[in-house]
């Protein structure tokens, strides 16, 4: 197994530094040395976005993405969209609208409705199953996602107001 | 700045009916909720499997001499090597017939046959592509209905747990693939289908898919020499610590099982999956070994049963089902899991939810050379719901009566005998039937469209029984403040149960549900139960946990009168544990413990006065739009309809409605594990599709107003009953659009080309 190297780069906000194997994903380097958990890795081919996290500002699959690539970028991940006195938007209309089950895609789900709403603050049906036609939900909590995406942009536009 | 929440505020009384947000809500958003494949302990080690690349054959050799000089290995162990540990490594719930891995043979392709523990996961995968294995290949069957006959015989011996008494007689048994053959008889089914106006006999298939929750199977265990921890993803912890317990020849106090939150289940982590081989590792490495999945390897784990039902119905010249002959055959796989609880469970309601006085029911479970099979959401029931309301539907069509009229005819109405000979109660199976026709708006005319595309509809009812008999223990700690504990094994896999389940502890306790602490499940702490599984946990532990409240609730005015407080005293809890104690002290520790009352089919002919304490109802009703040039098929609109008795938490039931539905929506119209020569060829999501975005239809969801009046607060579960109808719902709706009749599932668009290219006299070559 070939030798690490240490990268720096931006993570929810901080500067941090990681030792990286060349055949490290993203999702293990969050997992093993920072302990984050919300981006986990389910079916290893990017098709499931549970290992969804933003890197640079745009919605990627951590588990396809290598950890070395992220070197200089800024990564944000489920962990950076709280404060202990507030939730995301996002993730009190995901609260709201009772838009999980189990919760292992949810993390996933949230990140890529972060990134619609960012790029389309107020998407039509179409567009909200477009940017999550590469979420999968075992669950199949569509319907309740579909409604928690229209809260969330609600909740977005009044925080902004 | 956005505000917080819609949710009335936490109030006090009437817990019950509320839609409440879930108690673990916020980890699940903020993605800090716990789930084993996540987790690591201090010291842990990690496992790769190397797994047989023949469906069946015995092992010749096993070489691990490469894969032991790469660096960071620590052990490559094969069965040799565990039965050092554990010198009868066999286990499973119903059958001692699974080694922890194999052992002088291969039963199908993936099965576990060395395993390599090493520092790293990578470098154990490394290592696993050097291990080499030579097989002497043999026969293997795949097929449930070869089985039955074959002289192809996956096990040399039947080896039954002992936990069941109807398996007892299989022991020892050979030269049979059988593992149960169950078998129900009321009245005279030949002699009434001989005297019935006219007969109707049909076959049904149902293909290989699995659960693929997105947490992959995970256990960590923690071997020490007096005692053994095991973190697990299991919807069983109670049955993981008496399976380990059994294997090590301990007593279950040394045997500790921690299950945090579920990335979901299903059926699929039931009973013992990866426990035992943590276990074994554990004990070799003397170091805590996590074994963890990845997606393909689920495809090796645990499916649901293929099937193939043969029906035939008796009918008068007045539309009457007085006859009813099923023969169930059902594709176990290589080791028997839960599969003859399948058999048997599903089996004696096979004949659906009709009084039918003359019935005969043969169910088998059979072994094969693939993938065990185990519980799917519905213990087999949506397999046979498949078959009899496609069944059903066709013998309307055939006799020109509307379908609704002829389920109206002979649908089975509290009060009279089911073909157990149980007299049907709390069943609300003619609501469901009115609410789904209502919500379809039946008596309507309807379009079938005129160009290329054809419109259609169709509809099913459905009814189970839940397994029986079982049993759940509850424990309430109240502190000192008057806060609360809730102890109960139930996994929350995603159905909500913590939240109802504290829900039903607020309502009895008159204090918020969002103020009772749930404990995560943990067998040094929480009591028996037998297993999060087949729709019982809200009933049996529900029931569990409303006694220990009302014990707690017993208790405190007890202290009251203790302590000498007048009648109708409404001092606060916490100034009576002040007065009894002088200061903030003590706890008030309430348990409950229940099993319903059940008795035993009777040998020979499966007849009991009580069944089961209830009964599971469903109906689903589908419109769908077929593409007649393509085979496409668009089901437009769904609805779902259920008794659950009083929903606990509406919300929850909603999501558990709709997203059950949608699941077998998936295993409806296009999931289907495809098997060459034993070979999976399609393990991945890239290549098993299951429904997204873009599959779901406009949906309507609903529960009947019913009472289960035996349920706490009138409830019962509802994790399952919205599988059962979907499937012959579409295929009734094909029949309405195009008149081709399906009875293989899935549904896909090849499927339907070649059904409407053989109705016109066109058929499609064979592939």
């Amino acid at each position: 197994m070939t030798a690490a190297r240490t990268i720096q780069f931006t993570l929810n906000g901080a500067p941090v530094t990681a030792d990286v194997k060349p055949h490290h994903n993203l999702v293990e380097m969050l997992q093993g040395q920072f302990n984050l958990t919300g981006a986990r890795e389910t079916c290893g081919q990017g098709l499931c976005g549970c290992c969804t996290v933003v890197v640079d500002g745009r919605a990627v699959s951590g588990c396809l993405t290598l950890a070395t690539f992220v070197e200089g970028t800024e990564v944000r991940t489920v962990e950076g969209l709280d404060t202990p006195e507030r939730l995301d938007p996002v993730q009190e209309a995901f609260i709201e609208t009772a838009a999980f089950q189990c919760g292992y895609c949810t993390p996933g789900f949230i990140m890529m409705v972060g990134q619609l709403l960012d790029e389309y603050p107020d998407p039509d049906e179409d567009r909200i199953k477009h940017y999550l036609a590469g979420n999968l939900c075992r669950c199949a909590t569509y319907p309740q996602v579909l409604e928690a995406v229209r809260l969330a942009a609600r909740k977005r536009k009044e925080a902004a107001a | 700045m956005a505000t917080i929440t819609e949710q009335p505020p936490a109030k006090v009384g009437a817990q019950v009916g509320r839609s409440m947000h879930r108690l673990e809500a916020r980890e699940k958003v903020t993605g800090r909720a716990e789930y084993t494949h996540v987790m690591r302990v201090p010291g842990m080690l990690h496992t790769k499997l190397f797994r047989s690349t023949v469906a069946h054959g015995k092992i010749k050799s096993v070489d691990t001499s490469e894969a032991k000089k790469v660096p960071g290995v620590l052990h490559v162990v094969t069965i040799d090597d565990i039965r050092k540990v554990i010198p009868d490594p066999y286990y499973g719930p119903a059958f001692h017939d699974q080694p922890i891995l194999a052992d002088g043979k291969v039963r199908f392709v993936g099965e576990p046959v060395a395993a390599v523990i090493a520092l790293d996961p990578h470098v154990a995968e490394q290592a696993v592509q050097l291990i080499e294995a030579e097989y002497e290949e043999m026969p293997a069957v795949f097929d449930e209905m070869e089985a039955q006959t074959s002289d192809v015989y996956v096990h040399d011996e039947l080896r039954p747990a002992g936990t069941f008494a109807d398996l007892k007689h299989l022991s020892g048994r050979k030269n049979t693939n059988t593992a149960l053959d169950y078998l129900l008889r009321a009245g005279d089914a030949d002699k009434a289908m001989a005297q019935a106006a006219h007969v109707f006999e049909h076959e049904f298939k149902t293909q290989k898919v699995l659960h693929l929750s997105f947490e992959p199977f995970a256990s960590i265990a923690d071997y020490k020499d007096t005692a053994v921890t095991i973190h697990t993803a299991s919807q069983s912890p109670s049955f993981v610590r008496t399976e380990i317990a059994r294997l090590l020849g301990w007593p279950e106090n040394k045997v500790r099982v921690k299950v945090p939150y579920l990335g979901s289940g299903y059926g699929s982590k039931l009973y013992i999956k990866l426990e035992a081989l943590a276990l074994a590792l554990s004990m070799i490495a003397r170091q805590p070994v996590k074994v963890a999945l990845t997606m393909e390897e689920m495809f090796y784990q645990i499916t649901k049963h293929p099937c193939t039902f043969r029906i035939k119905s008796g009918v008068d010249k007045d539309g009457k089902i007085i006859a009813r002959k099923c023969e169930v055959y059902w594709n176990g796989g290589a080791y028997a899991d839960i599969g003859p609880r399948v058999t048997q469970k599903s089996g004696f309601t096979a004949a659906g939810p009709y009084e039918i006085e003359n019935v005969a029911i043969d169910s088998f479970a059979n072994y094969t050379n693939v993938t065990p099979a185990g519980a799917l959401r519905g213990f087999g029931i949506p397999q046979l719901v498949w078959a009899y309301e496609s069944h059903t539907d066709m013998i309307a069509r055939e006799l020109k009566i509307d379908p609704v009229a002829f389920r109206r005819k002979n649908i089975l109405r509290n009060g009279r005998p089911h073909a157990t000979g149980t007299i049907i109660k709390d069943a609300e199976i003619e609501k469901v039937l009115d609410a789904v026709t209502e919500r379809m708006n039946w008596s309507a005319p309807f379009d079938n469209g005129s160009g290329p595309i054809k419109r259609g509809r169709g509809l099913g009812i459905a009814m189970k029984a839940v397994i029986s008999p079982t049993t759940s223990v509850a424990m309430i700690n109240m502190a000192a403040d008057g806060s609360c504990i809730l102890y109960c094994g139930t996994v929350d896999m995603g159905q909500g149960s913590d939240t109802t389940m504290a829900q039903m502890v607020g309502d009895v306790l008159n204090i918020p549900a969002e103020k009772v602490q749930v404990v995560q499940r943990d067998t040094d702490v929480t009591p028996y139960d037998m297993g999060t599984l087949g729709s019982r946990s809200l009933f049996h532990m529900g029931n569990a946990v409303k006694l220990a409240a009302e014990d707690v609730k017993a208790k405190i005015e007890q202290l009251r009168r203790d302590l000498g407080e007048p009648e109708g005293s409404n001092l606060p809890v916490a100034a009576l544990f002040v007065k009894k104690y002088g200061m903030q002290a003590g706890n008030i520790i309430g348990t409950g413990t229940y099993k319903p009352d059940y008795v035993p089919p009777a040998p020979g002919t499966g007849l009991t006065p009580n069944a089961t304490p209830f009964w599971m109802v469903s109906g689903a009703g589908a419109e769908v739009e077929v593409d007649t040039e393509t085979g496409h098929v668009k089901v437009v609109k769904l609805v779902n309809v259920v008794d659950c008795g009083t929903p606990i938490n509406p919300r929850i039931v909603e999501t558990q409605i709709s997203g059950g539905a949608l699941m077998q929506l998936g295993f409806t119209m296009f999931e289907k594990m495809h098997i060459d020569g034993g070979q999976v060829t399609n393990a991945s999501l890239a290549d098993y599709k299951i429904p997204g975005f873009h599959d779901v239809p406009e949906m309507e969801n609903f529960a009947v107003e019913a009472f289960q009046s035996n349920g706490p607060f009138g409830a019962k579960g509802v994790g399952e009953v919205s599988t059962f109808c979907v499937s012959p719902a579409i295929a009734n709706a094909i029949d309405d659009a195009v008149g081709v009749r399906i009875t293989e599932l899935p549904l896909n668009p090849e499927t339907v080309f070649r059904a409407l290219r053989a109705k016109a006299g066109q058929p499609l070559e064979d592939e």
